[in-house]
């Protein structure tokens, strides 16, 4: 059997006649590309899940601080404040833990990317916080990571996890989609529910520009993530309900492939445009004594 | 079809806060310092172009000098490496240019050993925390370092190949990828052998030994 795939219509295809979950397609693909065991695969997965585990616990500790001291500690002012969250004691968890880890990352500290360092935040913390209140194991939670995969491979080859060539909708949204997906497979969901919530995932930040200020992984990366991991608990919980995405996975991947290749280079992580080029961006630019406009 | 694994995807696991600017970087470091033979006296490290304009924010120069002492690239050190250098009594120099290069995400790494052995390397971040080494002492070559790889240099004059690959064969070393680069014909030209296992430090000196056209033997 071939499992290898290229598209999410062959993923399903295979799912579906083999009775296999995204996560066990992966498994089985990653096994016969490697030559590699299950054990020695779900090892591997295993220390990138301690990795997030101890990187949204650092960031929620406090006391970090980024390289250049623009960021640090916004997500243990929301994990503190959750009892007051409207949006709920879970879901502000959730969103603390995504910034904990970029908050981790900006300070120069040890995080997974996901499928990028500046969207690393968003399926640790929907799949830790999530296994975390439903007694979900680090197997089941090992699962989630390879499902996450698949539909981050399917992104990155048939678009692109790059914000330099898609903007931010490339990073931050694979990064909701495959948590999504994730989410929806570990909660029970089809194979088919999984990509409708990548699918609605991605439609959701369709367009959204790569502009960070000064050129760093810090503003506005960070409260992208947050926003990332509430697309992503959105987007699985109406696929969870039944709600399907009238345009499929595939056709939204084209279009995110579509939308990023139009877009302005001033959009791609170039820092000339957007935020970036607000005065004060560029102020901030200036008193870190870096150049404006890289790239 | 798709070559990516389900840990290109998920992963690496790296020291923020960019993968280019910053794993990258600490990757070309210790592939310098695995090419220099490990015992560093001082380092002259110049970062050029994307790296040069905002490496400070991206403590870019912080993971290239990690690398020079060794540090891998997702040890938790990293951003204390500045300290680290003056612990370990390596002096390193950082270089911030404006020359023009033809990548973005350039760095040169020059490392003097104990011994006082100058290794000279220019490599490139590619993205991903993914490097390409594009230079080493002067003269241009290109490799990935994603497998245990033999750099040998040697002169340019016919049976050395041959040689080489007789005593990886004899080891029972397999060799995925291969490719010879030259400055010019007869002169000084670089080997580099990419194998499925590492070879052996014994390996390395069977070939020194048993082949005086090569000067050089390093891996990485």
């Amino acid at each position: 059997m071939n499992y290898n795939f290229q598209t999410a219509a062959d993923l399903l295809s295979i799912c579906g006649s083999e009775k296999l979950s995204l996560a066990e397609v992966m498994i089985r693909r990653e096994m016969a590309m490697d030559e590699r065991s299950r054990e020695d695969i779900y090892c591997e997965m295993q220390i990138n899940l301690d990795t997030m585990r101890n990187s949204i616990e650092k960031g929620l500790e406090g006391e970090v601080r980024s390289v250049t001291g623009l960021s640090g500690n916004d997500a243990k002012k929301l994990f503190d404040n959750r009892d007051k969250a409207h949006m709920g004691v879970h879901m502000a968890e959730i969103i603390a833990s995504s910034m904990a880890v970029v908050e981790v990352n900006a300070a120069m500290g040890k995080i997974v990317a996901a499928p990028t360092a500046g969207a690393s935040g968003i399926l640790p913390a929907v799949l830790i916080v999530c296994g975390k209140e439903r007694g979900w194991g680090d197997e089941k939670l090992i699962e989630g990571l390879f499902a996450a995969g698949a539909v981050g491979m399917l992104i990155a080859s048939n678009a692109t996890i790059a914000g330099a060539a898609g903007g931010c909708q490339a990073e931050t949204g694979t990064g909701a989609a495959m948590a999504a997906a994730s989410l929806v497979e570990l909660s029970g969901g089809t194979p088919q529910a999984s990509l409708h919530a990548a699918a609605i995932a991605i439609k959701n930040v369709l367009g959204l520009v790569c502009d960070p200020v000064a050129g760093l992984v810090e503003c506005p990366c960070i409260k992208r993530n947050a926003i990332g991991a509430a697309n992503a608990i959105v987007a699985a919980d109406l696929a969870l309900a039944g709600i399907t995405s009238m345009i499929p996975f595939d056709e939204c991947v084209m279009a995110m492939k579509s939308v990023g290749r139009t877009m302005h280079s001033d959009f791609k992580e170039t820092a000339r445009g957007g935020l970036a080029a607000t005065p004060t961006a560029k102020r901030i630019t200036r008193e870190l004594g870096l150049t404006e406009a890289d790239g | 079809m798709s070559n990516l694994s389900a840990f290109d995807i998920i992963g690496p696991r790296m020291i923020g806060p960019s993968s280019s600017h910053t794993a990258g970087a600490a990757r070309l470091g210790y592939m310098a310092w695995k090419l220099a033979g490990k015992n560093v006296e001082h380092a002259e490290i110049t970062l050029y172009g994307s790296f040069a304009r905002t490496g400070r924010g991206h403590g870019t120069d912080k993971a290239l000098a990690a690398g020079v002492l060794g540090l891998e690239p997702d040890d938790e050190r990293l951003r204390y490496a500045m300290l680290l250098t003056q612990e370990a009594g390596v002096d390193v120099s950082i270089v911030f240019s404006d020359e023009e290069v033809d990548h973005p995400n350039t760095a040169r790494i020059k490392i003097t050993d104990s011994k006082g052995t100058v290794t000279d390397v220019v490599g490139v971040s590619i993205g991903g925390g993914n490097i390409m080494i594009t230079r080493i002492n002067g003269l241009e070559v290109k490799f990935y370092a994603e497998y245990p790889t033999l750099i040998i240099r040697q002169k340019d004059v016919p049976g050395v190949i041959n040689s080489v690959t007789s005593i990886l064969a004899k080891e029972k070393v397999n060799v995925a990828f291969m490719r010879v680069f030259r400055s010019a014909k007869s002169m000084d030209a670089y080997m580099i052998i990419e194998t499925d296992t590492p070879v052996s430090e014994r390996t390395k000196q069977l070939i020194f030994d048993w082949c005086p056209e090569i000067t050089e033997v390093r891996s990485v």
